[in-house]
């Protein structure tokens, strides 16, 4: 038996031209919570959609629990879970019967199904919600429910596309503590998010995946010591004025400028502050705050996939390439 | 993959269950054939006083009840795939012929309680007689072909067309054609020649004659040959919705 849940190798998908995944080779390892993260557009879901055998790769070949997507896709599928970024359970329908339908999808038994929905039931928490028509649950609720249908045929891999999109911080530390709980009956997990933090605090590896490639993949760890020492951002008015004077004296590297902040790594930022703010009274210029900070899992990822707009764009144009696929 | 029964019965389950939880949905859909058979059917009748016309229509009234009801059904994959049930559906370990079995015998049920609904409530209105029970067999019989075929082509439709806004266009181009220009309303013999010659070619003309024979004890062909034409466009149905649907995507 392999150590390995997932095995991904050079796996592409491309859309009339437009490759939305370009060869990514990647490993989960059993039991292992894998972050995939990437701006929209950069082939996270595309990547969720051939794993998950609902799209056929162009090249490249992955397993999942060993069984090849594309020659064994209904092995695949048995050893699964999904919970798909967008709501997908019947509104029109009960929760018991949501779970108890997919049970039977999956080829579950009476029995089997009756315990189990129990059991994931409990699990976020919506035992008293059981016969209630799903068109009366909140979103949060919504989102809770399919989390418990994702794990109803008891599968060994849980995939999870953005599993607390738009729901209240309460909620998501909800859905934080039932992932948690997963990992300890050594369920492997695939997420993907756009909560940083939300990756910092679950995932045990993380891939960083942008204009469908993987530009990095290692631990949140290894990956934050990996910028080096601190990050300096300084508010000004006069951010490019500043910039310039502070190259001269070689005191910020490849630094990210907007209209009112630059940021920049420094190795001994307590040091460099004093100086920073004596170059700018010098120079007259006003500067109205100046903050330092140890690199979190959001400056690993801008340092890696760069600006914030471009990232809005590029989704556009994955999903009406996918659009313009699937319409014929 | 082939075709699972227990997983067949489960798409028809989700099927029956959703229908038999929308109650409004199940009277509401009733008010349209009433209508029909009602004013339609009363008002030409009073100018008809020798023929008995409303009784003339209840098959065809059933047949409409049976031709909304089913392609609506087939036709409803496209709002599972704007609400994204269509990918628990499609990511599931079954296979899509699966799917469509179950998806048509689901859509059919609520088709044929609607229709047999329809029929009680018309033969109590037009005072036409009971069926005998060896014609209520062919009657339900013929109920179960004709909504099978209609939600299978429901089913091609919905895997062609994608989007939501293209519900009207097949109201108004698929089922409104297919009712008013078949033998719903009227008798073949009496039909302009254009008109005539579009309801013969008109499968749902086949079914609802068929119905007539075993309703009233009249019709234009004979019941052997309306049960063949309908079993063949069943199956010609059949294929195409697997076909089709075998190629729809998330």
């Amino acid at each position: 038996m392999s150590d390995y849940a997932i095995k991904v190798d050079r796996l592409t998908k491309k859309f009339n031209g437009f490759t939305a995944v370009n060869g990514i080779s990647f490993a989960v390892r059993k039991g292992e919570l894998f972050g995939l993260l990437g701006p929209n557009g950069a082939g996270k879901s595309t990547t969720i959609y051939m794993l998950t055998t609902l799209l056929e790769p162009n090249a490249g070949m992955a397993q999942v629990n060993g069984f090849d997507i594309v020659k064994q896709a209904e092995k695949v599928r048995e050893s699964i879970g999904i919970v798909f970024q967008d709501a997908t359970v019947d509104t029109r329908l009960t929760a018991y019967d949501n779970l108890d339908i997919h049970g039977r999808l999956y080829g579950m038994n009476v029995d089997a199904r009756k315990t189990r929905i129990q059991e994931v039931l409990e699990l976020v928490e919506l035992t008293d919600w059981r016969d209630k028509m799903v068109k009366t649950f909140s979103g949060g609720m919504r989102r809770r429910l399919e989390i418990a249908r994702g794990l109803m045929h008891t599968p060994k891999i849980l995939f999870l596309d953005e599993p607390t999109l738009g729901l209240d911080p309460q909620t998501r530390r909800h859905i934080w503590s039932y992932i948690e709980k997963l990992r300890t009956q050594g369920i492997t997990i695939i997420l993907t998010t756009h909560y940083l933090e939300e990756a910092d605090y679950l995932c045990e590896q993380v891939a960083i995946i942008d204009q469908g490639k993987i530009v990095v993949l290692d631990t949140p760890r290894n990956l934050k010591a990996k910028m080096g020492g601190s990050i300096i951002s300084i508010k000004t008015r006069e951010t490019k004025k500043l910039c310039e004077l502070l190259s001269k004296k070689n005191m910020c590297k490849d630094p990210r400028i907007s209209e009112i902040e630059i940021s920049f790594k420094a190795e001994n930022g307590g040091k460099l502050i004093p100086k920073i703010m004596e170059i700018a009274q010098k120079a007259g210029i006003d500067v109205e705050g100046i903050e330092m900070h140890v690199p979190s899992l959001e400056d690993v990822y801008i340092h890696y996939t760069g600006s914030k707009i471009r990232e809005e764009k590029a989704g556009g144009s994955e999903m009406t390439a996918m659009r313009r696929f699937h319409g014929h | 993959m082939g075709i699972e029964p227990s997983k067949v019965y489960a798409v028809w389950l989700r099927e029956v269950k959703r229908y038999l939880n929308s109650k409004s949905r199940i009277v509401g859909s009733l008010g349209m054939p009433l209508l029909f058979l009602v004013a339609l059917g009363g008002g030409l009748s009073a100018m008809m006083p020798e023929s008995n016309y409303q009784g003339f229509i209840l098959p065809g009234i059933i047949g409409m009840t049976l031709l909304f009801t089913s392609v609506f059904s087939g036709v409803s994959i496209i709002w599972d795939r704007e609400f994204g049930f269509l990918k628990e559906m499609l990511a599931a370990p079954a296979s899509r012929e699966t799917i469509v079995i179950g998806r048509t015998l689901g859509g059919a049920t609520t088709a044929i309680i609607q229709a047999l609904l329809i029929m009680v409530l018309g033969i109590i209105f037009t005072g036409i007689a009971v069926p005998s029970f060896f014609n209520m067999i062919g009657i339900f019989a013929m109920m179960v072909i004709l909504s099978c075929s209609l939600v299978a082509v429901g089913i091609a439709f919905a895997s062609i067309i994608q989007e939501v806004e293209t519900f009207q266009l097949i109201m108004n181009l698929l089922i409104m054609p297919l009712f008013f220009l078949s033998n719903a309303l009227f008798p073949l013999d009496k039909m302009p020649d254009w008109m005539h010659l579009i309801s013969q070619v008109n499968p749902i003309s086949y079914a609802i004659d068929g119905l007539r024979i075993l309703i009233l004890g009249t019709g234009s062909f004979s019941l052997i040959y309306d049960f063949g034409i309908s079993l063949f466009t069943l199956v010609v149905a059949i294929f195409a919705a697997s076909y089709l649907f075998s190629k729809t995507s998330i």
